[in-house]
């Protein structure tokens, strides 16, 4: 013991942040959009198998078609980004790392999430 | 970053061996973990071979008979001998457990014995709990009220009373949160099954007003939120307890209050 505070004033440390929840349900609300939008994309994709690119592009540039990927995209990430928040919280205790680590992690998300997001677009506006 | 491999300090060597009396016809090998600060030595594992002809059927029986006739040094906590105390949890053949209601013919082959994981160890099997502890205060383990104190007790009703059933039974043996990977990474601030299983104890408790306070205190993503239903927990708990489910139910409290 390297310092002379109390055991009781280590546990209650920082105090509690009051937060959680909301990324606890988020967790599960995106996990229970996902299994259909998941279940829609697998059929897609099975099918398509081995249609040409034309037909790909009129299917993806369908309005109901075009918008189940875009919430899939938003589900997908959002729950992509919170679990490996998760992840990382758990295994990275050092401050700095840890920081950085969930700064990289919403970046990554973001990005993937927009190029998603734009090739999507791009297909359904045809340009 | 955590640790997957012992540091130095901590990688064990095979120990000394102390053999069953000649004639010695039913012999148990036990093979404990023993550390010591004062040598400044690493831990080693010692192997005594126990007679068990002359021992009583529980682990607990053949560490006081080691103690006794083979090496007075073994250190260890012991008091009820009946599962009630909660002093004798340690790792009993790759399980948290009570040694005095572990039965020896429940092992097969040696019997490995370590104190409980990923805790500070203070001599041999006794690990120090006082974080353990701090944790369990932390929560507030008492009744609390507003509402005038009654001429009398606080009452409850029977099926209120139910509601207690399962989570008052626990004795703080710290063999659910010793074994769960999220308190082993993050014991710092994740509070562990043990103080979270008696913080729901204290949620339901119709006679307590303090409810929304307490949930307050847990709302944290540390103090609650690390717990991933990993069920270890509920795997090793000597007493068949359901800490995992206790969770749960904050968790659920938690979004039931936000809608």
């Amino acid at each position: 013991m390297s310092d002379m505070r109390t055991p009781l004033s280590r546990v209650r440390g920082l105090g509690s942040a009051k937060t959680g929840t909301e990324h606890f349900w988020a967790q599960r609300a995106t996990a229970f959009a996902l299994v259909p939008l998941a279940i829609f994309l697998i059929a897609s994709v099975v099918a398509l198998a081995g249609s040409d690119y034309e037909t790909v592009r009129h299917y993806a540039g369908n309005p109901l078609v075009a918008i189940a990927l875009l919430a899939l995209i938003g589900a997908g990430v959002y729950h992509m980004r919170i679990g490996m928040q998760v992840v990382i919280e758990d295994y990275v205790t050092t401050e700095g790392p840890k920081v950085l680590s969930l700064l990289a992690n919403s970046f990554f998300a973001v990005l993937v999430g927009l190029a998603c997001v734009y090739a999507v677009l791009k297909i359904g506006f045809g340009a | 970053m955590v640790q997957f491999t012992l540091p130095r300090n901590s990688t064990m060597s095979e120990g000394k061996t102390v053999k069953a009396p000649a004639g010695a016809r039913n012999i148990k090998r036990f093979r404990i973990y023993r550390w010591n600060e004062e040598d400044g030595k690493n831990p080693v594992i010692d192997t005594f071979e126990v007679d068990l002809d002359t021992c009583g059927p529980m682990v607990l029986d053949a560490l006081i008979k080691i103690k006794n006739e083979m090496d007075q040094t073994v250190t260890f906590r012991r008091s009820c001998r009946e599962g009630i105390c909660g002093s004798c949890a340690m790792n009993i053949d790759g399980k948290n457990t009570l040694a005095c209601t572990r039965g020896i013919d429940e092992i097969k082959g040696d019997v490995k014995i370590y104190p409980l994981p990923h805790m500070p160890v203070v001599k041999d099997l006794v690990p120090d709990l006082t974080h353990f502890y701090a944790q369990h205060a932390s929560i507030e383990p008492w009744l609390q009220t507003k509402s005038p104190e009654p001429q009398k007790e606080w009452k409850q009703s029977h099926s209120d009373r139910e509601k207690l059933d399962g989570l008052y039974e626990c004795i703080l043996c710290a063999c659910c949160s010793t074994s769960c990977p999220s308190y082993w990474w993050n014991g710092d601030r994740y509070l562990g099954p043990a103080a979270l299983l008696q913080a729901y104890r204290w949620l339901i408790d119709s006679r307590d007003e303090a409810t929304g306070e307490r949930l307050d205190n847990l709302e944290d993503p540390f103090r609650l939120y690390r717990c991933h239903t990993i069920m270890n927990c509920a795997q090793t708990c000597p007493k068949g307890l359901n800490p995992a489910k206790a969770i749960a139910e904050i968790k659920k409290m938690m979004v039931e209050r936000r809608a």
